[in-house]
């Protein structure tokens, strides 16, 4: 009988019944303390560290600080350092800050190589679903999950439904795989690809480089999904090739993974099919992911749309945005924009904002910042030259980490501060009390950052 | 984790849909080390700018999609240790569920109108066996996972169970398929 991708990694992952083997673990500071004290508790060691990577992101200061124990906010420090004490005391591998390879989790696993297709790969983050980019089942965990991970590798989990979006025709120019999925998420709802693994195909998604892909997995939880997957072929292993972690035995690997895609006719439990052709640039203008329009549309107006309950959120969303119905997105104005998360902080995206940017100004009225998703994402633009292009336009330079994101380190909006983001999440508060954020693509964000205003970036120049 | 059979009181609600885990504990709080403590941060800028107020009943009646977003477990721990013990909605995120079934916090998934009917109650029972909640509108039905459901009767330790099961993981790993991955600490 045809199997989907998901319906293979299960199957080859599945110890008995619902217990599901983990092939790698990826373990940064803010979900694991309680999880090593849980383990400490019962007198429970890591069952396999040679399958289980640390590094700190969430926490860590973006303006140089090179060393945990030099963290100035004192909750911080203690979560990074209780980070190193604890993979020293379990045997984990950690980059932590001041280490070439510290970096964004979902960075660095697909850099360093240990993201691989066909592997099963969980993190006390949500946004593991990036992983998912290589034909990997991957998805986010809570803490008690962390610590069943780490005690017996395994995870108890109950198996997800199926759907597969298959974009048809190709991206037009200036719009980007962040705009895909916005624009999907847009289509679906916050909660449209709950109890799903999604499978992400077609044309428009087979064209694709790896970053691109990531930043489409990486949004799968945004509509709720449990998990993104995208079929490995010759871009994902060209990816792979030459990585740290890469196989020693390549091609017999790659042999191994060209079986992983879904077989010709193997069922979804729910299809659909997304023309990728008519997809625009796009702006988020409330407080969910879902809550986006084309950068060309105006901001909604919540009487015209049909459920009580979509009219309510709606028009809550438009009074903690400060926007009225009606007002076209390209005269919404951002005073910050940030370039960096793990949705779009990878060499790719920055060589795209800085295209943008180069010999440019940065609007008066904007304060800009950049920050790379690793150290070797951040070694690389600079062996380029992208931190002076980004530097001369008045863009801050920044060091690796989560940063704005979700501003658990010191970069965060100022109450009633309106940010252009290329970040995931445009919740209330989420990059700083009263903050409000607009989720766009790298090259929409740089964009902003000159004009001082959303704009078109098909027909700017 | 302690048992739950029973669970029976006051209903408070928070009629919104697609509430998300920075509402109901803040990045700010997700800093502390330890498990406990994170009550008096729930919804931390609805309640403080008295958007909301909630009391702490038993149970809560919620909108859809309840707990998008991150996959912090603290966001459970702060709605139990403020004093909820089951939440009742319409659905929930994947992530949020199962790590509210963890930590012994109910998650119960009614339809919208049973949720309405509960939340107009005041007052409800939920039987974890029966797989029933009752209240002055009636007696509904909600499913759980039999597993989940044996874990939850008998505050039983999800680890322990999957440790009792230790002879079908070193199978699994001795029958190659589980070392073919990268080695982490060989890098």
């Amino acid at each position: 009988m045809p199997q989907t991708m998901f319906d293979k990694l299960w199957e080859a992952h599945e110890v008995s019944d619902g217990l599901i083997y983990i092939d790698l673990h990826l373990v940064h500071e803010v979900t694991s303390p309680q999880a090593f004290d849980g383990l400490r508790l019962a007198g429970r060691p890591v069952r396999r560290p040679d399958k289980t990577l640390a590094t700190a992101d969430h926490n860590v200061p973006t303006d140089g600080t090179k060393a945990a124990r030099l963290i100035a906010d004192e909750l911080s420090r203690v979560q990074v350092e209780t980070l190193e004490r604890n993979c020293e005391e379990f045997g984990i591998p950690v980059y932590s800050l001041g280490s070439e390879r510290q970096g964004i989790v979902h960075v660095i696993g697909p850099e360093l190589g240990v993201t691989q297709p066909g592997m099963t790969i969980v993190c006390g983050d949500s946004h593991t679903s990036t992983h998912g980019a290589f034909g990997a089942l991957a998805f986010g965990i809570g803490t008690s999950e962390v610590e069943h991970v780490l005690a017996t590798q395994c995870l108890v989990q109950k198996r997800p439904k199926t759907m597969r979006i298959l974009y048809r025709g190709e991206l037009a120019a200036g719009v980007t795989p962040k705009d895909l999925i916005l624009a999907t998420i847009g289509r679906l709802g916050t909660g449209g690809m709950v109890g799903h693994a999604v499978e992400y195909a077609g044309p428009a998604i087979e064209a694709l480089s790896m970053p691109g892909r990531m930043t489409i997995c990486n949004m799968t939880i945004e509509g709720g999904g449990r998990a993104g997957m995208i079929a490995p072929d010759e871009t994902t292993f060209e990816w792979v090739r030459g990585r740290p972690a890469a196989p020693a035995d390549f091609d017999v690997a790659i042999e191994r993974w060209r079986l992983l895609p879904s077989d010709e006719g193997a069922g979804f439990d729910t299809e659909l099919e997304i023309d990728a052709s008519s997809i625009s640039p796009m702006v988020t203008w409330g407080t969910n992911p879902g809550m986006v329009v084309e950068v060309t549309d105006a901001v909604p107006d919540p009487a015209t749309m049909d459920s009580p309950a979509d009219r309510e959120s709606a028009e809550r969303a438009l009074a903690y945005m400060a926007l009225d119905p009606g007002t076209p997105m390209t005269e919404v104005a951002p005073e910050r924009v940030f370039i960096g998360s793990c949705t779009n902080s990878r060499i790719e995206d920055l060589r795209e904002a800085a295209e943008m940017v180069d010999g440019r100004r940065v609007a008066s009225s904007v304060r800009a910042m950049v920050v790379p998703g690793s150290q070797q994402v951040k070694v690389a633009a600079e062996a380029e030259g992208l931190d002076e292009v980004f530097r001369s336009a008045g863009f801050e330079w920044r060091e690796a980490g989560c940063s704005m994101c979700l501003g658990m380190n010191p970069d965060t909006l100022s109450e009633g501060e309106r940010c252009a983001s290329t970040s995931n999440r445009n919740f209330e508060g989420r990059q700083g009390r009263g903050g409000r954020t607009h989720l766009v693509s790298p090259r929409m964000a740089a964009a902003a950052a000159i004009e001082g205003h959303f704009v078109d970036i098909r027909d700017w120049s | 984790m302690r048992p739950i059979d029973v669970i029976e009181g006051q209903v408070s609600v928070l009629d919104r849909a697609d509430v998300d885990t920075d509402q109901i504990i803040p990045k700010q709080f997700l800093k502390r080390v330890e498990r406990t403590g994170f009550g008096e941060f729930l919804f931390y800028d609805w309640i403080r700018s008295g958007e909301i107020r909630l009391e702490p009943n038993p149970i809560l009646v919620a909108g859809r999609n309840f707990g998008c977003g991150s996959s912090r477990e603290h966001a459970p721990w702060a709605l139990e240790d403020f004093g909820f013990e089951a939440i009742i909605a319409p659905s929930f995120a994947d992530i949020f569920y199962a790590n509210c079934t963890k930590i012994g916090l109910l998650p119960v998934i009614l339809d919208e109108e049973h949720c309405r009917a509960v939340a107009e109650a005041g007052e409800a029972r939920i039987d974890v066996d029966d797989e029933t909640v009752n209240c002055a509108a009636g007696v509904f039905g909600f499913e759980i996972e039999p597993d989940v459901k044996h874990r939850l009767l008998g505050g039983l330790d999800d680890i322990g169970i999957t440790l009792e099961n230790a002879d079908a993981i070193d199978a699994f790993e001795q029958s190659g398929a589980a070392e073919r991955g990268p080695v982490t600490t060989a890098l």
